[in-house]
């Protein structure tokens, strides 16, 4: 067992308790240690830094020096969500960076009697973990149900490999991580051109026809890729291609049912977990036609909520209409 | 004759016109003020931000013209735009800009200062932040349920019917707690930001 400071990031907690359910079902099987940094408090998501940036910086380092006091025999924090891991990694960045950065938010933290000296910690996320330090080998071996013949599209978002200031991925833009984690669970991955485009992040809740233009593009490349499902890393990805879906079908009338897991319950699967270990069925786009494909039978999920049906007009037949000005060809 | 012509016109022309009031300093206030070495000096105005963005279309301005305006001292003009509020955040003009400017560090900077002066055209992101904040501030932690009800009710309450079978959904997943955590250390935690904004007033 290697031993890792763990943040799990409030979205774990909350809307994306199945990535907490399942990663704590894989720990064993990968021999990961997580131990809870004690007390942490929220990392500001994308919406601290825009208001004020030294309280900003202050909230993600408190994490740092707690995380700092508590290391006994580890000095790697791993955080499993994308807007914390690029919280904890670019403070510890940027306090390095710019050390007068680094001495407001240690003023700041003195009052609350902490210190953190920047670059003491590495910040790493999940995934880096899994890949460099279990080593795909590792997780070839403690595969018992393949995940054969399962068409899956790995999706990683933004903030995980970008900016990538410790340059952990192969690239920025289309790193293969992820692809060769699925690969060694035995699934038919797909090579998803939008692997690390954009979800849209907090624009459903302010711009949401922005948003959902973002999460057509990414559930019609997968979907016209075959895919059964996406798999992904991300809270805020996995809440807006799942709970958002439904509205993005309802704003362009279209008809997509594309199921989106985090990658941890599909390994949980194919080291031979049972779905309710793992928190399958929490999701709103119905996962399971797309695991029966590989003999995973998952019961029937509490209370699906109706799909709303885009509009009427859509539906009928087309009406005959006076074309406009500009159709007309003169 | 043409001679005395052209004297006489060049003594009726309008006088010149007088540049606009530029404020020079904008471009260094909106560098110290961002996390880390902004690099904003060293654009170099290639487009490359603009024609990586997944969301320029619906932006007043690309991040490359932004940041002219930046160094035009357009200080309004720049605090107004949408652009800021726009950027999802995604790094891909990060990654890709041959001069390495911190692009989206300078957009959240462009955000708190837009706020600071409450130059913005459409209230809906900065209330949003604000919310989220407020609620982090208070607990420690993000409240989703508490965030979702207080901001869909102020910017979108014609959403809320149509939200509610998929918030039940969430609710009877598990996915959403409707009481919020509160952090141990919330006292020295409230204690920490209270100082840290101190020191930002008297940066």
């Amino acid at each position: 067992m290697t031993k890792y400071l763990y943040y799990p990031g409030c979205s774990l907690e909350t809307n994306a308790r199945a990535y907490y359910i399942s990663l704590m079902a894989i720990c064993e099987p990968l021999g990961l240690d997580l131990e809870e940094i004690h007390d942490w408090n929220c990392c500001g998501a994308t919406e601290y830094v825009g208001i004020s940036l030294t309280p900003a910086y202050a909230l993600i380092s408190r994490n740092l020096a707690l995380a700092a006091k508590q290391a006994n025999g580890t000095r790697t924090v791993v955080a499993p969500c994308s807007a914390c891991y690029l919280n904890l990694a670019k403070a510890d960045y940027y306090m390095r960076e710019s050390p007068k950065l680094g001495e407001k938010v240690n003023k700041a933290l003195a009052a609350g009697d902490l210190h953190y000296t920047p670059g003491s910690l590495d910040v790493r996320h999940l995934l880096d973990v899994i890949v460099h330090d279990v080593g795909l080998d590792a997780v070839r071996r403690a595969v018992v149900r393949p995940l054969s013949g399962l068409r899956v599209a790995p999706y990683l978002g933004c903030m995980v490999p970008r900016p990538d200031y410790e340059h952990r991925w192969s690239n920025p833009e289309y790193p293969n991580e992820l692809d060769q984690v699925l690969k060694a669970l035995g699934a038919e991955v797909i090579d998803f051109p939008l692997k690390t485009h954009c979800c849209g992040g907090h624009m459903t809740q302010i711009g949401p026809p922005v948003a959902y233009e973002l999460i057509r593009r990414l559930i019609h490349a997968a979907s016209e890729y075959q895919a059964d499902l996406m798999a992904t890393l991300c809270p805020m990805c996995q809440l807006n291609i799942d709970a958002y879906q439904g509205e993005m079908n309802h704003f362009f009338g279209t008809y997509y049912h594309m199921p989106i897991l985090f990658f941890t319950q599909l390994m949980g699967l194919a080291f031979g977990k049972e779905p309710q270990e793992l928190g399958i069925g929490k999701e709103l786009v119905d996962s399971r036609l797309a695991l029966a494909r590989i003999g995973v039978e998952v019961p029937e999920a509490e209370a699906a909520p109706a799909p709303r049906r885009p509009r009427k007009a859509k539906e009928g037949l087309p009406m005959p209409r006076m074309p406009e000005e500009k159709e007309l060809i003169r | 004759m043409f001679a005395t012509t052209l004297e006489t016109d060049h003594h009726t022309l309008p006088p010149l016109p007088t540049p606009p009031v530029a404020d020079l300093r904008l471009l260094e206030e909106v560098a110290a003020a961002t996390a880390g070495v902004s690099r904003l000096e060293m654009c170099i105005q290639c487009g490359t931000c603009g024609g990586s963005c997944p969301s320029s279309a619906d932006m007043d301005h690309t991040p490359r013209q932004l940041f002219a305006m930046v160094r035009a001292g357009m200080r309004d003009e720049v605090l107004r735009s949408n652009t800021p509020w726009i950027c999802v955040s995604c790094y891909h003009c990060v990654v890709r800009c041959p001069q390495g400017v911190h692009i989206a560090d300078v957009m959240y900077t462009l955000k708190s200062m837009a706020i600071r002066v409450k130059l913005y055209a459409d209230s809906t992101a900065p209330d949003f932040s604000q919310t989220f904040v407020d609620l982090v501030e208070n607990y420690g932690r993000s409240f989703e349920f508490g965030l979702a009800t207080r901001h869909y009710l102020k910017h979108f309450p014609l959403r809320l019917p149509g939200m509610a079978p998929k918030g039940l959904g969430m609710i009877t997943r598990g996915r959403m707690d409707l009481t919020p955590h509160r952090i141990e250390g919330i006292d020295k935690f409230k204690a920490i930001l209270a100082r840290a904004k101190e020191l930002e007033a008297a940066s």
